[in-house]
């Protein structure tokens, strides 16, 4: 979906109009698939968050949830199965090849491709990771269906169709998407947008086996060399329990240590809203919402932050928002738990010495000295 | 060379804003802009055009008005636009516009010379869905590097290009044929200003304009709503939470209110004042 424009609600007589019957050959297509992104023994953790939310949707419709793992033998994919059968899966389509060694286009799409023409799955779903988007606007090119980006939500609706709700315009508004006639219906949600599901050590499901038809002789782009992220660089931000950001009401770069100063104290990690990337406050790895981060920590405190839909949307799976603004009518009033209407700027070194005082003396030692 | 840019023009959408009853967008008065990922990839592919010789074409799909972008890629420097504009096209989905594109990019391809490269852009900020590209691709049976960080090396010669791609969990080197698609990851460059030449060009410079049939597209039921399997079926504004924040009462003196608050969060969520003494505490 990209160009429609954005109507008002259909009224509900043309909402039936717009189905049609299922064309007789998409009514095999059965079952849900997650795709288990799995890349040098490591699983993006996106991937079980997928799980557990493609379990409730094979749940209501009465299915079977499937993953798909891919990568070359003995690179970590039987350990990603079965981690799948721990998060829900009930069974795992292993694709082992060598040419999938590392992710390329075309063995991928390839493979993925086949294998939804074999074993035919009413929906798909994939991580809105650099492999994912890469991937799955491939596949549905190539099977001519519909794909859905970056839902926030999905849910089966009453006749059995899959409902993808994501942002539009920008995120100031959201938008459900069906994919009515054609299968499967594809979706891809970004990392943290679901809830991670719970681990049920000892479950076990079935391992179908695909053998892709690949020779790495057809595939012309070769990988020269991979240089891995040095993980002290990245920050946690997303898997991150507390967090604390700032926006545009911290006025100045000075004022925002005070955001970093409370999330040291506290440790936690620190992020803030789009604006204050663009003026290069922040890294671009610290923004949070829609363009940026998606983050569900168990703490969120925004100070001198409106609350736009865009940065909402990043922040809604937080347990707890805290809001600090001196506009009491701040949009993010609507969606925070608690919230305190001052000056941050002044508010917020009192309660770093305030949370040092009762959750770790030692760390007010550190700071003081 | 021979390289097609594909930009689209997008609403400035920092200067949205949404009808508080009609949940519609107020378009009027927001202003157009190129699509800003577009304009990585359109400084990519000038300077390619500098480094080996040879000719940028940009191509848009869009409304008429859409030329005004087009204007300004010709501005920067690019030597060609192509608008590919016809009704049909209204309200397509990602599928239904790489179909047309993908057209177009033939068409481009028998009336002046088939592309070596296409670039697009890492994703639009108004449909935000970074589907075009590949789609475009797998339509034009291209080889597809997205997320590119650099080009490292491109011989026209050999017809190989190298790249390193921001992958998950680091950078991958990939070397590929021509002819491929390519989109820039943000922030790899800055589009050059375009020199007077440029601009004095650009305001003469007559833009290609194609309606689907002089793109050689037959079928229309390809296109727009009736080639776009996917469907919108509701458009709402995100619903507040059933009750507003609780607000701590403000009493002046910040060290009283920094307690008053902590105090409120944890009476809202116990469980929380275990967590914070381990994170604190650096567990
Ligand atoms: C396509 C698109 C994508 C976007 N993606 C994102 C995204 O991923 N993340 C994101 O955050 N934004 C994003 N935005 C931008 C978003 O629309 C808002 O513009 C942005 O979030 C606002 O940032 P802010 O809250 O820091 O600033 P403002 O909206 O200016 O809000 C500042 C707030 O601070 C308060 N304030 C002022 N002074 C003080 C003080 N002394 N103490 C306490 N409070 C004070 C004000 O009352 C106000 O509520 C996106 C926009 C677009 C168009
Ligand atoms: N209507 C269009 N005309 C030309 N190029 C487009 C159009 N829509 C999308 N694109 C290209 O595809 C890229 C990804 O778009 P999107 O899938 O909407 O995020 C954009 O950055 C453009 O390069």
């Amino acid at each position: 979906m990209s160009d429609k424009p954005a109507a008002p609600a259909p009224a509900a007589g043309s909402r039936a109009s717009m189905k049609k019957e299922l064309p007789e050959h998409f009514k095999a297509y059965k079952h849900v698939w997650v795709l288990v992104e799995q890349e040098r023994g490591q699983v993006h953790p996106v991937s079980w968050e997928l799980l557990g939310e493609g379990r409730k949707l094979a749940d209501q419709l009465g299915v079977e949830l499937a993953g798909v793992v891919m990568g070359a033998a003995g690179t970590g994919t039987l350990e990603a199965a079965a981690e799948a059968f721990a998060y829900g899966a009930d069974l795992v389509y292993l694709v082992e090849h060598e040419t999938l060694r590392d992710y390329r286009n075309e063995p991928y799409s390839k493979a993925m491709t086949d294998l939804v023409n074999a074993h035919k799955p009413e929906i798909l779903l994939l991580g809105a990771t650099t492999l994912g988007r890469d991937l799955a606007g491939s596949v549905a090119t190539t099977l001519l269906t519909g794909l859905t980006a970056d839902c926030t939500e999905l849910a089966v609706d009453a006749d059995k169709s899959l409902a993808a709700t994501r942002p539009t315009f920008g995120g100031s508004l959201l938008c459900t998407i069906y994919t009515l006639n054609f299968r499967p219906q594809m979706a891809t949600v970004r990392p943290r947008v679901m809830k991670m599901p719970e681990r049920q050590e000892g479950r076990t499901g079935r391992v179908v086996p695909f053998a892709p038809d690949l020779s790495e002789a057809d595939i012309v782009t070769k990988l020269l060399s991979f240089l891995p992220d040095r993980t002290s660089t990245k920050n946690n931000l997303a898997y991150a329990d507390v967090v604390v950001a700032g926006g545009l009401g911290l006025q100045s770069a000075e004022n925002f240590q005070l955001v970093r100063r409370l999330a040291a104290t506290l440790g936690a990690e620190f992020g803030g809203s789009r604006p204050l990337v663009q003026k290069g406050w922040i890294p671009s790895d610290r923004q949070i919402g829609q363009t940026g981060k998606t983050i569900r920590p168990k703490l969120y405190i925004a100070a001198g932050i409106s609350g736009a839909i865009q940065h909402r949307v990043g922040v809604d799976g937080a347990d707890m928002i805290v809001a600090i603004n001196t506009d009491p009518n701040a949009p993010i009033m609507d969606f925070a738990h608690v919230a305190i209407v001052t000056d941050a700027v002044r508010f917020l070194p009192a309660l770093t010495d305030a949370v040092a005082r009762r959750f770790s003396p030692h760390t007010r030692d550190r700071i003081a000295g | 060379m021979h390289i097609v840019v594909c930009i689209k023009q997008v609403p400035d959408s920092a200067q949205i804003r949404v009808h508080p009853v009609t949940n519609t967008i107020m378009r009027q008065g927001v202003p157009s802009i190129v699509n800003p990922y577009d304009l990585f990839s359109l400084e990519e592919a000038l300077r390619l055009r500098d480094e080996l010789g040879g000719t940028v074409t940009v191509l848009t799909m869009g409304p008429p008005t859409a030329s005004e972008s087009l204007r300004k890629c010709l501005t920067y420097g690019s030597d060609r636009a192509v608008l590919l504009t016809d009704r049909f096209f209204a309200g397509s989905d990602t599928l239904a516009t790489s179909f047309a594109l993908a057209q177009a990019i033939r068409k481009i391809g028998e009336t002046f010379g088939a592309p070596d490269i296409v670039f697009a852009g890492k994703q639009t900020i108004d449909g935000d869905t970074a589907q075009v590209g590949p789609g475009v691709a797998k339509r034009l049976d291209l080889l597809q590097l997205t997320y590119i960080q650099k080009i490292v090396a491109c011989d026209p010669e050999a017809r190989t290009l190298t790249v390193e791609r921001r992958a998950e969990g680091g950078t991958q080197t990939l070397v590929t044929r021509l002819p491929c698609l390519v989109t820039m990851l943000e922030g790899v460059n800055q589009v050059r200003r375009g020199s007077i030449h440029d601009a004095l060009r650009a305001a003469r410079a007559e833009i290609v304009t194609w309606s689907a049939k002089d793109a050689g597209i037959e079928d229309v039921t390809k296109c727009g709503l009736r080639g776009s399997p996917t469907v919108v079926k509701r458009v709402f504004a995100p619903a507040p939470r059933s009750e507003k924040a609780a607000a701590v009462p403000v009493s002046g003196k910040a060290a009283a209110d920094a307690d008053a608050l902590i105090d409120a969060i944890l009476a809202r969520q116990p469980s929380l004042e275990a967590d914070l003494t381990h994170l604190a505490a650096g567990i």
